[in-house]
């Protein structure tokens, strides 16, 4: 009885956390009466002090502070990996990684927005490549210098076994690479803290996408789809909609149809 | 016997016809080999430097799981750890002795790893060949079928097996235990010195003469001995005598090219397992028509 009660609170306490981190996640540039706010945190924006909203995330948080971002956000719920973070705790000495949007900021943070991962990522016709391991040391050679050191799962915002999927690539196990990477939002943290300088997301998404192309089976409801566009069936929707002003498109938003929750 | 079991990269792509044939001879054998649930590679080379611990995480880590499998119930109360590729075997073996003898370093690499549990030193790393020899090659005998009659083969060591003496399975100058396996499979075994020098290792990678040099004088001591064929158990091995074999016919046209067998390909044939078994097409020399020479396939023994 006991532990159903517990597990009933522990529900009740993450829908709390949800609909804050919701309400946390909202843009918040402006909007924000100083009186209201209760509690106040003070983080460290490259190294300078700012009083900020203890229920702000790392990115509304910097927001408030004054910085506007053009890069380096995107869809501001954890789904697109462009607000990666580095940050450390203040009396601690590790550095931790994560995605803006998505962590909260603590009293006495050290802050670093990281706009862009300059990483490796080279061009390939998917259908000339070979389904072979070597395929992946081709155009990642790097790959056989990973020592097993767990780095880029410890750096990882999406908790994802970054180490053993890189290890399913050398052992040219596709189908556990492609798996194990599939929830990757390319964030590039991994690659970042790699001390052997792998570019893990981009191995797997060349390792996905060879498993795509020559190892699962092809989805019918794809080829009928393409099928569908090559035959026009949608360029009359297209054409009506790229002819709507941006009131009438907000409000064809705002009435989409949606799949059920 | 369930016991857990390290494949090691080269397994699973290059060589995987020696994992596959090894996997179906030891069941023959009573062995059931339990891979290793999220192994990662053995770190390949064992790192001599004093201070360089990082090269050995990617091996410790390996024997973390040998606990995890033990805790999981995978296996029952079983540390040994068998591979079958000797660098493989090698590196993890050294590594083990390492962390044995120098609980510093142990601690160190247990604090790198905080979300492994600890490493507490219980695993025995075993190559197939020694786990074959501890149950007893009269029991390899009972199962032999097929006996490899006529097949006159020249056992190759390599280094890793045999050295450094602390991990060595077994004497690095008068190496046996392949003889006996050869004796226990009906084949005839031709002994030479140059079953214990260096194939060239990586150096093939660097400069393909080196390796094509060393292994012609491989080859050729153990055909001048009355070798027909070669057995080994690395894959690294099998590589640069194996493959290697195209450059050394383009500097030695009168070369005579000559097969080059894992060992558990050998035990499968004559244990009269089906070819699939052997994989034969990831042999570069096609050990065939040899086979077929000497009566061991062709007939009607396979399964």
């Amino acid at each position: 009885m006991a532990s159903s009660e517990e597990s009933a609170t522990k529900k009740l306490d993450l829908q709390k956390v949800m609909d804050r981190i919701a309400e946390a996640s909202k843009q918040v540039v402006s909007g924000v009466e100083a009186g209201t706010v209760e509690n106040w945190v003070t983080i460290y924006i490259m190294g300078r002090a700012y009083q900020v909203p203890a229920d702000l995330t790392i990115l509304t948080a910097m927001e408030y502070a004054g910085y506007k971002f053009v890069r380096g956000v995107g869809c501001r719920q954890g789904f697109c990996g462009a607000c990666a973070t580095l940050y450390r705790k203040e009396g601690e000495y590790k550095l931790q990684a994560g995605m803006a949007c998505q962590t909260r900021v603590e009293d006495g943070m050290y802050l670093v927005q990281i706009p862009f991962t300059p990483a490796e990522k080279p061009s390939y016709d998917i259908a000339e490549l070979d389904y072979d391991v070597n395929t992946l040391f081709e155009y990642y050679p790097e790959l056989a210098r990973c020592v097993s050191c767990n780095t880029c799962t410890k750096a990882c915002p999406q908790d994802l076994e970054v180490m053993d999927y890189v290890q399913a690539g050398i052992k040219g196990d596709f189908g556990d690479l492609a798996e194990e990477s599939f929830d990757c939002i390319q964030c590039g943290l991994c690659a970042i803290r790699c001390p052997s300088e792998i570019v893990q997301y981009n191995v797997a998404q060349l390792g996905r996408r060879l498993y795509g192309r020559y190892d699962s089976p092809e989805p019918e409801h794809l080829t009928n789809r393409l099928e569908e566009i090559d035959e026009g069936k949608f360029e009359q929707a297209l054409d009506e909609i790229t002819s709507l002003g941006r009131e009438e498109l907000e409000k064809m938003y705002a009435e989409r149809e949606r799949e059920q929750e | 016997m369930k016991v857990p079991y390290y494949p090691g990269c080269t397994l699973k792509t290059k060589a995987a016809n020696f994992e596959t044939s090894a996997l179906a001879v030891a069941e023959r054998l009573g062995i059931e080999l339990v891979e290793l649930p999220r192994w990662n590679c053995c770190g390949t080379v064992y790192s001599l430097a004093d201070d360089d611990l990082i090269h050995h995480v990617a091996a410790v880590r390996n024997l973390i799981r040998v606990q995890e499998m033990n805790a999981q119930g995978l296996v029952d109360d079983e540390y040994r750890l068998v591979t079958l590729c000797s660098m493989c075997f090698n590196t993890l073996k050294q590594a083990n002795v390492r962390m044995s003898e120098n609980p510093e370093d142990l601690e160190k690499i247990n604090d790198l790893m905080y979300l492994e549990d600890d490493y507490e030193g219980r695993v025995e790393v075993k190559h197939l060949l020694e786990l074959v020899d501890e149950l007893g090659f009269d029991k390899v005998e009972e199962q032999v079928k097929n006996p490899l009659e006529g097949l006159r083969i020249a056992p190759y060591y390599g280094c890793m097996l045999l050295r450094p003496t602390e991990v060595g399975i077994d004497d690095p100058e008068d190496p046996q235990i392949q003889t006996r396996m050869l004796e226990a499979l009906g084949a005839e075994k031709i002994e030479n010195p140059y079953r214990k020098v260096c194939c060239g290792s990586y150096q093939t990678v660097q400069d393909k003469k080196v390796v094509s040099n060393l292994a012609y004088d491989i080859l050729t001591h153990a055909r001048n001995a009355g070798a027909d064929a070669i057995s080994l158990s690395c894959p690294l091995c099998a590589f640069n005598l194996d493959s290697r074999q195209r450059e050394i016919k383009e500097d030695h046209p009168s070369f005579r090219e000559i097969p080059v067998f894992y060992f558990t390909q050998l035990m499968a044939m004559a244990f009269g397992l089906s070819e699939d078994y052997c994989g034969f097409d990831l042999n570069y020399i096609d050990p065939e028509p040899l086979l077929s020479a000497k009566g061991i396939i062709g007939g009607s023994n396979g399964e």
